[in-house]
């Protein structure tokens, strides 16, 4: 027998309950030791933005300080205030915002209607053309790169909001990501439309989108998250600060302050940028987590 | 497809036509522009040279090229065992019935959705030699913290530590969806059978979840090839070259050096890496089946 917290049913009647209720509270040494791995496993996790954040509310000079306090001593939100004045933090966090809202808009109307077609339209060259799509899935980003940043500054895009939009919105996973989702739709539905005599634009926006709402909200869940944290392509197309992404200005902070860094200002900034995406998180929780283990793409 | 004759090709135009052409300039025009640059030598002010293999040539005699494949591969030697085991410990724990589950779920998964430049930021401040927490903490129970960011010997474990710290909740969700897929019977029947923790995590999760396990597995390696962000943010491959990455250094010759060329050349060895990747993954899958 395993050893067990639970009280054994000894007083009268306690055997009657029933099973469910036993096996709901059932804090065996096993779940408890359970609970405490988890537990100290989910403070790891935590605890460095905690740190942020307590850092963050310390004076100058607080921090370098031996041995740490843990909590500011005299909390001040000083470091908040010279962010907000020093830097243009909320230009950036709307830039930030709009690009994603834009990047992610424009995947989910082009990347659906690609995907339909290939899920459902016939044309010559179509399983080729597919294939040829998901080819592109396998090439790192780092091959493209220095081509693509040739196009766009050709294009004269560089420093502008086109070139940090326009290139996140054609994504062939969107596509192959939709077409997957639509493939699993029964064509019966499809068929039924067209013999009321819809035609295949009718068809898609009054039977196919109505009915896809949890492969959108996936696909704009991981294009929001992917353009809200991409570095590399907004760090080399962007040079002004006023059109600088969250986290292409944050890492400039560094650079800001020469000699000592001020970490309560840095910390500051970086609680600030990670506030929007704990909000988005919270909201969407479900959508996030089974997007990306469905996936596997983390944004 | 409903419609007949021009209409037909109309309707086409109108779904495929706008992701076709996005695609053709964005993604597949720079990948056929990157395989034709590698052969030649630009520096973005003279006119493109065609100099045949001679990058490819010259990438196999480049020491520093050499040296950032090595400390690509020490990342994911360190990152890729460390990710999965942690991940997988985390995935079991928090499929037991255990109160609490989708908090816990939700604090793992916090890091895997925040941006690499927070996170390096927040991290390079706990690694901080003199007054970060890590070495503070060290210092309590004895022991001299080294200088992390800044020794060469141990920059790169931490920026391993650091990415196994973000992404165990990315690898959790994987496996935990896969583990969600076992059926409960299985359990049940074993534990008739008498069997332990172990020998069910043994017999019966393990060989159900391989193919959660070989998904997390690939993503993992195939990511680890291309690091980047953190080791910008983190060091931007110091110290002395001591984590300086393929990508770091593609996009250094491309970017700093103006070394078009070359820069393709190294990202086609890195394209080879992945693509040989992949297709081990893909020829196991197969011989399985």
């Amino acid at each position: 027998m395993k050893p067990t917290l639970t009280l054994p049913p000894s007083t009268p009647g306690a055997s009657d309950r029933p099973r469910a209720w036993r096996s709901r509270v059932h804090l065996d040494w096993r779940t408890l030791l359970v609970i405490a791995l988890v537990l100290i496993g989910g403070l790891i996790m935590i605890g460095p933005f905690a740190w942020a954040v307590s850092t963050s509310l310390k004076p100058r000079g607080a921090m370098l300080v031996l041995p740490p306090e843990l909590l500011p001593r005299e909390p001040t939100l000083d470091a908040y205030v010279q962010v907000i004045g020093r830097f243009p933090f909320f230009r950036v966090f709307l830039n930030s915002v709009f690009v994603a809202v834009a990047v992610t808009f424009g995947q989910l109307v082009i990347c659906s209607m690609s995907g339909y077609a290939f899920a459902r339209l016939r044309f010559f060259g179509r399983d080729t053309l597919f294939v040829l799509y998901i080819a592109t899935l396998m090439v790192p980003f780092a091959v493209i790169v220095t081509p693509l940043f040739i196009i766009v500054s050709r294009m004269g895009w560089t420093d502008s909001y086109v070139g940090l939009i326009v290139p996140g919105i054609f994504s062939a996973f969107g596509t192959f990501f939709m077409r997957q989702f639509f493939l699993s739709i029964p064509r019966e539905l499809e068929e039924a439309a067209t013999i009321d005599g819809a035609g295949t634009i009718a068809t898609f926006f009054r039977i196919i989108v109505p009915m896809s709402g949890p492969a959108f909200a996936t696909l704009a869940v991981l294009a929001f998250m992917g353009t809200w944290n991409s570095f590399l392509w907004p760090l080399l197309i962007i040079s002004q600060r006023a059109l600088m992404t969250l986290p292409v200005a944050l890492s400039t902070l560094q650079g800001i302050y020469p000699g000592q860094t001020q970490w309560n200002i840095v910390m500051a900034s970086t609680v600030l940028a990670t506030i929007p995406t704990l909000i988005v998180f919270m909201l969407a929780q479900r959508w996030i987590i089974e997007g990306v283990a469905g996936s596997g793409v983390k944004g | 497809m409903y419609e007949r004759g021009w209409r037909r090709y109309a309707v086409l135009a109108l779904f495929l036509g706008p992701s076709l052409v996005g695609v053709a300039i964005f993604t597949a025009g720079p990948i056929v522009a990157s395989f034709a640059l590698s052969f030649t030598n630009w520096d973005l002010i003279t006119p493109a040279r065609f100099v045949g293999t001679a990058n490819y040539e010259r990438l196999m005699s480049d020491e520093e090229f050499w040296r950032t494949l090595r400390n690509t591969l020490s990342f994911l030697l360190g990152y890729v065992p460390l990710v999965i085991a942690s991940g997988l410990f985390v995935a079991v724990l928090l499929n037991t019935k255990i109160p609490g589950r989708q908090i816990f779920r939700a604090m793992y998964f916090l890091p895997v959705v925040t941006s690499w430049v927070a996170v390096a930021l927040i991290w390079r401040w706990l690694y901080n030699p003199a007054y970060g927490l890590i070495n503070s903490f060290l210092g309590l129970i004895g022991v001299r913290g080294p200088g992390w960011l800044f020794d060469p010997n141990w920059a790169m474990p931490a920026i391993i530590l650091t990415s196994v710290w973000k992404d165990t909740g990315f690898v959790m969700v994987i496996l935990l969806a896969g583990l969600q897929g076992i059926p409960r019977q299985y359990y049940e029947a074993a534990s008739i059978d008498g069997a332990n923790f172990f020998e069910r995590l043994r017999f019966i999760t393990i060989p159900l979840l391989t193919p959660a396990l070989v998904f997390a597995l690939s993503i993992s390696l195939i990511n680890s090839f291309q690091v980047f962000d953190q080791v910008y943010v983190m060091t931007e491959g110091g110290p002395a070259g001591a984590t300086m990455v393929l990508v770091e250094r593609i996009v250094r010759n491309a970017f700093s050096f103006s070394r078009m060329g070359y820069a393709s050349a190294m990202s086609w060895s890195l394209f080879g890496l992945i693509f040989a990747t992949t297709l081990v993954f893909y020829l196991l899958r197969r011989g399985r089946s």
